[in-house]
């Protein structure tokens, strides 16, 4: 997964290329360039809406995006933010975004955005990170509630900040319901250099790999872990057209759950994600100046 | 104006006397084999096998053959007071820089490891009860080891008032500690990032018997896998020199494969790093002719022709190159100043150094059999660090 860090990675002419995604590089990291050309991008949207529409239901609902709209001002240079929004968007209409251009929650949009569709079924989508820092910090904060007991939250892109704050995907959900009385939660597993073929949360609390991807978990020799056995994500994606991107190495620690019998319906393989493996404390005389 | 800095003294305090003494001097000679015996008997230090290997290498014995070595008839006295910045991920170097700088004569700063290692604890706090003995009171005078995060005023402070420095790490951090101003005599010597390789004759692998090449893997293995290929004097490159190559490669490897798969502790990250830098290879370099990989515990990567850069070729945690040549002198166009150790099995050493000094190379200031690599001595970088610590009282 790093090598799309050190090289431009691409199967098809540069001239194809109509659009280019980044990783949003937390602290410091280089970022991921990720090259696509038309169909490579529009497969990766239909792909999207058919995941996720399994879960939010097909019908288009209003949409609140917990995070700003300059998110996805420069369409030229992607991020994986911007990204994501713009892809779940398609599934709603009206849509609003909570936080101004400072990341702070507009309280404006959302009470007349609530205000209007207080009948309806909401659709929210929002980075784990961003609705943990900007959304449910500030209301937890103020001590306010917003009414969202309609809403349908989807978020994603990792726990890594917030394991650091030592909040895990229950913690996050029974907080967030304190603050906005949410019931439905999907969280989902994806990364950029596979964006679309994501692998959404199920209500039992599993991931489900779809029609369009599959995950294998390999021990350090890469032989494949035995179910329930813990072990390297590798993630397995029919999209990409445009680039290197079918199956790839990712640095997280996974393990399968089951395959075809998970009691939500869905079938595949149904897995859990453990975090990033852990980083190497290698021995030797290299470096003094820390 | 002075300020207080936030160092913590593990051993001794602020004031460190600088009057030096007769490099081997007998009082130290004795210290270095008392804390040998100390180290030996300490329960909590017995657990770290490289704290062991250091009380190992302090004992009179081991002292003595050095300072055989090191006579010359000629009167000597320590510099003064050598400041050591020690590696940061190392946790026992530091016993080695102090013990060089001790036993040269000199009084000593030494800057340990800011990570929390057991074993600097272990060590500094031996030392420290060691020193409460009278007759250690001199060496007490002129000993500190002090504990700050990284901070370049700190550096400084103590820089501007040695006599030397010994400074450990990799090239950036050397150059930002050259920044920091020292007074005119001052001697520096910088333990630098070096390259180190490996040469092996085919025909003699192939006539070990069991134990024999049991015991050339235990070495190989100790030279590399200890210290995850991370050390400067770890192998990266193996050059492989006779006939029948492939038939030893294969002996040899089966070997090798024995020892680590039943000893190295081989975790995600370590397959994930060496899978990916084999990925960047394949895709930089156009002189690899063939892949092979013993599970993820040994990746091989043959190389048909050894570039200029062949020092930027360095894998870590069992990840090698190998050449075949028909004669050493083939390699002599990439050695260049940073090569630091050669590793050699099967070879006679005369012939390296032949190969070494005939071809007047810029590198290689060692010459070792395999499994010697990662043994410390006090002639190190090609440096008698003992005589370059002290100076010369010469009479007429």
């Amino acid at each position: 997964m790093r090598l799309f860090k050190d090289y431009e990675l691409m199967s098809v002419e540069r001239s194809k290329i109509v659009k280019t995604m980044a990783s949003s590089g937390t602290t410091g990291q280089s970022v991921s360039r990720i090259f696509l050309d038309r169909i490579t991008a529009a497969n990766q949207v239909k792909v999207l809406v058919k995941i996720a529409s399994n879960f939010t239901g097909t019908k288009r609902h209003p949409m609140l995006i917990i995070d700003t709209k300059s998110a996805i001002k420069d369409r030229n240079l992607f991020s994986a933010r911007g990204a994501g929004i713009l892809g779940f968007s398609i599934l709603g209409y009206d849509v609003t975004y909570a936080l101004d251009e400072d990341m702070q929650l507009d309280f404006d949009a959302v009470g007349v955005f609530c205000n209007k569709y207080k009948d309806e079924n909401i659709l929210l989508f929002g980075f784990t990170y961003m609705v943990w820092e900007f959304f449910y910090k500030k209301l937890a904060k103020l001590g306010k509630q917003i009414n969202l007991e309609n809403g349908t939250l989807v978020h994603g892109g990792g726990w890594k900040k917030l394991s650091e704050q030592a909040v895990d995907n229950d913690t996050f959900r029974r907080l967030l319901k304190d603050v906005c009385k949410i019931n439905r939660v999907y969280n989902y597993y994806g990364m950029v250099e596979q964006t679309g073929s994501v692998f959404m949360e199920c209500e039992n609390g599993y991931l489900h790999s779809s029609i369009f991807s599959d995950v294998i978990m390999r021990r350090t020799d890469f032989s494949v872990c035995d179910m329930h056995e813990a072990g390297l994500v590798q993630l397995v994606s029919l999209l990409p057209l445009s680039y290197p991107g079918h199956t790839i190495l990712s640095e997280d620690i996974g393990e399968i759950i089951g395959e075809d019998d998970c009691s939500c319906g869905r079938l595949g393989n149904y897995f859990k994600i453990h975090g990033r493996m852990k980083s190497a404390e290698l021995r030797g005389c290299s470096d003094t100046y820390a | 104006m002075l300020k207080e800095y936030n160092i913590t003294y593990l051993v001794g305090f602020k004031k460190v006397s600088t009057h030096p003494l007769v490099p081997y001097d007998a009082q130290l000679c004795e210290f270095l084999n008392d804390l040998s015996s100390e180290l030996r008997s300490c329960t909590e230090a017995v657990e770290y096998p490289d704290i062991m290997t250091f009380a190992f290498w302090c004992r009179k014995a081991n002292i003595t053959k050095y300072r055989a070595d090191f006579e010359d008839g000629r009167t000597r006295l320590g510099l003064g007071l050598v400041f050591h910045i020690t590696p940061s991920n190392v946790p026992v170097s530091f016993a080695y820089s102090f013990a060089f700088g001790l036993l040269s004569g000199n009084a000593n700063i030494i800057r340990v490891p800011s990570k929390p290692f057991q074993q600097t604890d272990v060590i500094c706090r031996v030392i420290k009860r060691m020193l409460d003995n009278d007759k250690y009171s001199k060496i007490k005078s002129m000993t500190a080891f002090v504990k700050y995060e990284q901070d370049d005023e700190i550096n400084g402070m103590f820089s501007a008032n040695c006599n030397a420095r010994i400074i450990w790490g990799g090239n950036v951090a050397i150059k930002s500690i050259r920044k920091l101003p020292i007074q005119e005599r001052c001697v520096d010597i910088a333990f630098a990032d070096r390259y180190s390789f490996c040469v092996i004759d085919s025909q003699s692998v192939l006539e070990l018997d069991d134990a024999g090449l049991e015991q050339l893997a235990e070495g190989f293995y100790n030279d590399t896998y200890l210290m995850d290929q991370n050390a400067c004097s770890s192998p990266h490159l193996i050059v492989w020199l006779g006939e029948r190559i492939e038939l030893a490669k294969e002996r040899f490897w089966s070997a090798i494969y024995s020892t680590v798969s039943e000893k190295y502790n081989l975790v995600e990250v370590n397959v994930v790093d060496k899978y990916t830098l084999l990925c960047k290879n394949a895709i930089e370099f156009n002189s690899i002719s063939s892949f092979s990989n013993h599970s993820n515990f040994i990746y091989r990567i043959g190389m048909n022709e050894l570039p200029d850069n062949t020092d930027e070729l360095r894998g870590k945690c069992g990840y090698f190159y190998e050449y075949d040549a028909s004669d050493i002198s083939n390699v002599a166009h990439i050695i260049n100043p940073k090569y630091q150790t050669l590793t050699y099995f099967g070879v006679a050493r005369s012939s390296l150094l032949d190969f070494v000094v005939k071809n007047r190379l810029p590198g290689i200031d060692r010459i070792v059999p395999v499994g010697r690599s990662l043994d410390i001595e006090v002639i190190w970088d090609g440096i008698d660090i003992v005589k370059r610590l002290s100076r010369i009282i010469d009479v007429k």
